[in-house]
């Protein structure tokens, strides 16, 4: 049993922060959170190059095969950097289409996928707000050889620069997963800002798109499990990414501590503004403890996962965001201001804490698997 | 990264818990909050680390040389949750068994080492520590108490405070002055002393939970062997510093198994306590904070293999078994508040559950001052972890 990252493991993430830290600095974070989308196709591709695109995918259709291990050593970093862009929805969506697909519709969306050719996400939750997939009430109506969707998704990420959604929708009786590629006739993309301005939120309407039959991914049972499984990842990841905003927020809070000076001395000589960072110290070394250790367990499909993924969103959700408000008061009013880069953090933790469920979601779904099913 | 076991370690696992199928005791049924009860309860819990010594489990972390097993720091991982699991009582001579012992092995000679390590596996001699005293707590190089060297003898005078169970125990390591002219940190010195010695006496002291657990105690003229000497003489404070890194390091992994004893019983309370005529556990407010309670305990779990997996590299623990002790303390805190809400009404009777509930939440005041106050803690993950500059 070893509980650290491989002298690989460690390669790949400080390549990862290398070229974060020179192709993703602030500046470019900044620029790209005004325009529409906080798409950036150069970066994308710098990305894709890696092979992140693909590292989860199989080597057959064109990925790493590598593990969830490694993809969290690299997301962490994507964290560190507040990436912004659609790489944890077309994680996710291809996280989805992994799980659920036939081989014909990896090759045709994995591919382009891994080579950084294809964005996707998914369009999972509607106007009830539930991750739970098995509440998606959009119709999927039979229609000769199509399915006809008619609804409304909300905070769909990344939804205005993905090149395929992937839709969760009910006929009546059963789950069903579509594709729908952007453009199509009877769907409307409109932006709806939120407090994160690095990870678009979008409303979708479909009006009568029509999804050919043959291109359904999956139905029932087997499609909610897939949600599940897939959904399992990207929460992973999404924490991961969590966790690289902390080790940020901490680093850049002590690194001001100590040049700060205040009646003479540097105010990280003052306990108050120590104690402070013990606790984000504290909470950055727990989160990823439960971060790695989920992302062991998923990928090991170890009877712990589940447990495992809830116990890492549970604390990530409420850690960053602890971790944030002691970064901005021991920073004073710098800290308080639009041009100090604390905030597109503080923004990113509060929309990542709500992304795939909240603590309180979370610690429901552990009182699930914990409370209820103990037995002593 | 990868949490399977190995063959070995697969091997140690399944041997260990046969082991305990075998001679785990019934559960102690007494209560402990009278003077002969926990008496009663010491000496099962003595009973019980014969057993353990007999069967070779004491203190696998201890070089084989010592009684120990060399295990490897991912064994003493297993070794605590296979303790859990069976629900095997603690071992009564924690401190000997955690800090003094692995003192003694670092800086003791041979005769000390053959003298005192096997009577601590044993539980033949049980030890306390005497650190604090009534005017240096936190700044514990601040003592007071004197040693004078006589011949061949230390003779010794002052007041030790604080002291964990010194009524139960026959051995003490205590840091005396030696020499007051040099700086506070310069001229300590940490003698083994016999608490059956002339002019050592105790008076328990009440703790806020009723019973009593720590004592002062009073040294007149005791004459201690420069034999006993740990360490060099005024170089104490290195042989002191060893066993606050263990104290540190140690008692977070024994702690689990406590902790999640704990929260199963609160899991089964849970069911038959009723809130608004539906069981506890279905209240909504009541399961979030149950997953709190059961997600910090793993988290805690990670943390400590992650610190071993770190130290079975660098081979010494590092300050940051400060997030460790922060961490156990507070949440014990913390679930404790958890199980008086869970519990409602009952939680205040002494009578449920042998007043482990009003016992368990009333002692973890004490959690966040033993072992190092949590804003001591702090100091050192900010000054010694985070390089931020000393306050002090
Ligand atoms: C249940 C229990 C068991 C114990 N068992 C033992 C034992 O077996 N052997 C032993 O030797 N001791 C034992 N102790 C003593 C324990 O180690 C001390 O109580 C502890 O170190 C604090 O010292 P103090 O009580 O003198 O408090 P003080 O040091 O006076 O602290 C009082 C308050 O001031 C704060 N403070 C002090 N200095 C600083 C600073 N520099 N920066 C910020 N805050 C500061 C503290 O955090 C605390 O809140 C035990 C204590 C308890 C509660």
């Amino acid at each position: 049993m070893d509980f650290d990252l491989t002298k690989a493991q460690k390669l790949l993430q400080e390549s990862a922060r290398t070229l974060l830290a020179r192709e993703c600095p602030h500046e470019r974070v900044r620029e790209l959170m005004e325009t529409e989308t906080a798409f950036d196709e150069k970066l994308w591709q710098s990305i894709a190059e890696q092979g992140w695109t693909g590292l989860l995918i199989p080597e057959e259709y064109g990925g790493l095969s590598l593990s969830l291990v490694e993809m969290a050593a690299v997301v962490e970093e994507m964290g560190r950097a507040c990436l912004p862009g659609p790489f944890i929805s077309t994680l996710w969506a291809s996280a989805l289409i992994d799980v659920v697909g036939s081989a014909e519709q990896k090759k045709k969306y994995l591919e382009p996928i891994s080579a950084g050719d294809t964005k996707a996400t998914i369009a999972l939750i509607e106007q009830s707000a539930d991750w739970d997939a098995a509440s998606a009430r959009m119709r999927a109506d039979r229609e000769g050889n199509h399915y006809r969707l008619n609804g409304r998704k909300e905070f769909v990420t990344d939804a205005a620069i993905a090149d395929v959604i992937i839709c969760v929708a009910w006929d009546g009786k059963e789950i069903f997963i579509l594709p729908v590629k952007q453009g199509a006739h009877g769907l409307t993309v409109t932006a709806t800002p939120g407090i994160d301005a690095t990870r678009k939120l979008y409303r979708v309407d479909f009006e009568g798109v029509l999804v050919p039959a043959s291109e359904v991914l999956g139905t029932g049972g087997r499609a909610l499990e897939a949600i599940d499984r897939a959904t399992s990842v990207a929460t992973v990841a999404l924490s991961a990414e969590m966790l690289g905003g902390m080790q940020w927020t901490l680093d850049t809070t002590v690194e001001y501590a100590k040049t700060r000076q205040q009646f003479g001395r540097p105010i990280g000589i003052y306990q108050a503004v120590q104690h402070m960072c013990a606790d984000m110290l504290l909470m950055t070394e727990s989160a990823r403890s439960a971060v790695y250790y989920a992302a062991w367990t998923v990928s090991e499909n170890d009877p712990q996962a589940r447990h495992a993924v809830s116990i890492a969103k549970a604390y990530c959700s409420d850690a960053a965001r602890e971790v944030g408000n002691r970064g901005i008061q021991a920073h004073g009013g710098i800290g308080f201001t639009w041009e100090h880069d604390l905030h597109l953090y503080y923004k990113r933790a509060k929309g990542s804490e709500i992304m795939f469920g909240d603590a309180n979601f979370h610690r429901e779904q552990l009182a699930k698997l914990v409370v209820d099913e103990h037995t002593d | 990264m990868d949490l399977n076991l190995t063959p070995e370690e697969q091997q140690f696992s399944d041997e260990l818990r046969a082991w305990l199928k075998d001679n785990v005791p019934p559960p102690w049924e007494g209560s402990n909050d009278n003077e002969e009860e926990s008496h009663a309860y010491f000496n099962y819990l003595r009973d019980w680390q014969r057993k353990v010594f007999e069967g070779g489990w004491a203190a696998i972390s201890w070089p084989k040389a010592y009684g120990g097993r060399g295990a490897s720091v991912i064994q003493q991982a297993i070794f605590q949750e296979e303790w859990a699991r069976a629900n095997a009582p603690m071992l009564v001579n924690g401190l000997g068994l955690a800090l003094i012992g692995p003192t003694i092995i670092v800086h003791g000679t041979e005769e000390q080492r053959a003298r005192f390590l096997p009577r601590i596996l044993s539980a033949e001699e049980i030890w306390c520590q005497g650190f604090s005293e009534p005017n240096a707590g936190s700044d514990v190089a601040a003592l007071g108490t004197k040693a004078v060297l006589d011949g061949d003898h230390f003779v010794v005078n002052g007041q030790k405070i604080w002291t964990s169970i010194a009524h139960f125990s026959d051995w003490i390591l205590l840091l005396v002055r030696t020499d007051a002219n040099a700086a506070k940190h310069k001229g300590i010195t940490a003698l083994l002393v016999d608490m059956h010695s002339e002019g050592v006496s105790l008076r328990p002291l009440r703790q806020l939970t009723g019973e009593s657990g720590f004592n002062e105690v009073f040294f007149t003229n005791v004459r201690v062997p420069v034999s006993n000497v740990l360490g060099k003489i005024n170089e104490g404070w290195t042989t002191a510093i060893t066993t606050l890194m263990n104290e540190r390091a140690n008692l977070g992994t024994s702690i689990y198994v406590a902790y999640k004893r704990n929260l199963d019983a609160l899991l089964e309370r849970a069911k038959v306590t009723t809130r608004f005529s539906r069981p506890a556990a279905e209240d909504p407010v009541i399961r979030q904070k149950l997953a709190q309670a059961y997600l910090e305990l793993e988290i805690f779990r990670l943390n400590t293999y992650r610190s071993l997996s770190k130290l079975a590299k660098t081979k010494v623990p590092g300050p940051e078994g400060s997030i460790s002790k922060i961490f156990w303390s507070e949440f014990n805190q913390r679930f404790q508040q958890t199980a008086m809400e869970t519990l409602g009404p009952w939680g205040q009777l002494k009578e449920l559950d042998d007043n482990r509930w009003v016992y368990g939440y009333l002692r973890t005041r004490g959690n966040t001052i033993e072992a190092g106050t949590s804003e001591i803690q702090r100091n050192i993950l900010a000054e010694r972890v985070l390089g931020l500059p000393k306050s002090y």
